[in-house]
């Protein structure tokens, strides 16, 4: 359980766009950050066993791809629908747990490492979505644009990096 | 009636140093170059004046703008700079990128000092043009061998960092002396802009 729980927190091409998206419901609001919050463990646990299953992985630069889209989201406090929202934390759970469970043999303690794995997302998008619905000043709403921003610059360099490494 | 804290950890700090010595060590990876990649990104943008001058400058004249401006700016400048550092990563050449930068610590220099108010989209065009030319310079003098994730992500921080400086700085705009330091600190921006296109030229 520690080693998925440390694997999340030790890999910021999958915390990055799990804060992006937190970002994203806490600007909308409590109902879609409850929303972000149960969903997307739950399809990244999904994403994880398909990705062991099937055991095939793209060769698409998917982090960078993922801060585009969230950053971009966040920056440009993208006024999405709920139904959006769903759709976008179901789909970033099942890519990036796809991602984690791809080149892992099937083994039984893959449950347990999948569990801690979740438990990780569940926490930082609890943690980041509620720090974000509290803020009021209009300047602090700002900075998380800002953040988002910045997450934005950070994908575009990492697709730079891809395309070097071919 | 609360518990006392000294009683508290006296009853659990044997207990979680008990299960701290029996657990098993976790097997999460580090990847390559993720030690220093983030440092190194940090650094990077802070490692030349010319850099420094002009991205500070920029949170400058947003203050001086104010709202909106005040934060458009600084987060065009890092996204668009991104952008030619993707360009310097894969390789598409940009000419004249040197005297591109020098350029734009004469422009915004100048900008600071005489307090021009634009529109926004005048601002925000100016301060992106520019931004490409510095990007570009950090893309292609990225060091290999280094996690790019965490380099970029030091590299974007920095920069913003550095608009924040700016901003934090230009907010003694409020005061007649502090407009006359802004544009002190504007003038000395694109005199040394003056020094670098010398120096670009030589």
């Amino acid at each position: 359980m520690y080693d998925g729980l440390l694997h999340f927190l030790l890999s910021p091409e999958d915390i990055v766009p799990v804060v992006a998206l937190a970002l994203l419901a806490g600007l909308r609001g409590p109902e879609y950050g409850r929303r972000a919050l149960f969903l997307l463990p739950v399809s990244w646990f999904v994403g994880c066993f398909l990705g062991t299953m099937f055991q095939w992985a793209t060769s698409w630069p998917v982090a960078a791809i993922s801060f585009l889209i969230f950053g971009g989201l966040v920056a440009a406090n993208a006024q999405l629908s709920l139904r959006a929202m769903t759709v976008l934390a179901g789909l970033l759970g099942l890519v990036h747990g796809w991602m984690n469970g791809a080149g892992v043999p099937w083994s039984f303690s893959l449950v347990g490492a999948y569990a801690g794995l979740v438990a990780g997302v569940f926490v930082v998008v609890a943690l980041v979505s509620a720090f974000v619905i509290r803020l009021r000043p209009p300047w602090t709403r700002i900075a998380v644009r800002v953040a988002g921003s910045w997450i934005v610059a950070t994908g575009l360099l990492l697709l730079g990096w891809s395309a070097r490494r071919g | 009636m609360k518990r006392p804290v000294c009683g508290l950890l006296a009853r659990w700090l044997p207990l979680a140093v008990a299960a701290l010595c029996f657990s098993q060590s976790a097997e999460a990876h580090v990847q390559k170059g993720e030690a220093i990649g983030f440092l190194t990104g940090l650094r990077h943008p802070v490692s030349g004046l010319d850099h420094v001058l002009a991205m500070v400058s920029v949170g400058l004249w947003g203050a001086q703008l104010g709202a909106p401006a005040v934060w458009v700016l600084p987060v065009a400048f890092p996204m668009v700079m991104a952008l030619g550092g993707m360009m310097g990563l894969m390789g598409i050449p940009l000419p004249g990128t040197e005297y591109g930068i020098a350029a734009s610590m004469i422009l915004l220099g100048a900008v600071v000092f005489f307090e021009l108010k634009p529109p926004l989209w005048v601002a925000g065009s100016l301060v992106a043009f520019f931004a490409i030319f510095h990007g570009h310079a950090h893309g292609t003098e990225l060091p290999p061998g280094q996690n790019g994730l965490l380099y970029s992500m030091g590299f974007v921080c920095a920069t913003g960092l550095l608009h924040g400086v700016g901003i934090l700085i230009g907010l003694v705009h409020r005061w007649t002396w502090g407009q006359m330091f802004l544009r002190l600190a504007g003038a000395f921006t694109a005199s040394m802009g003056v020094f670098f296109v010398w120096k670009a030229f030589a």
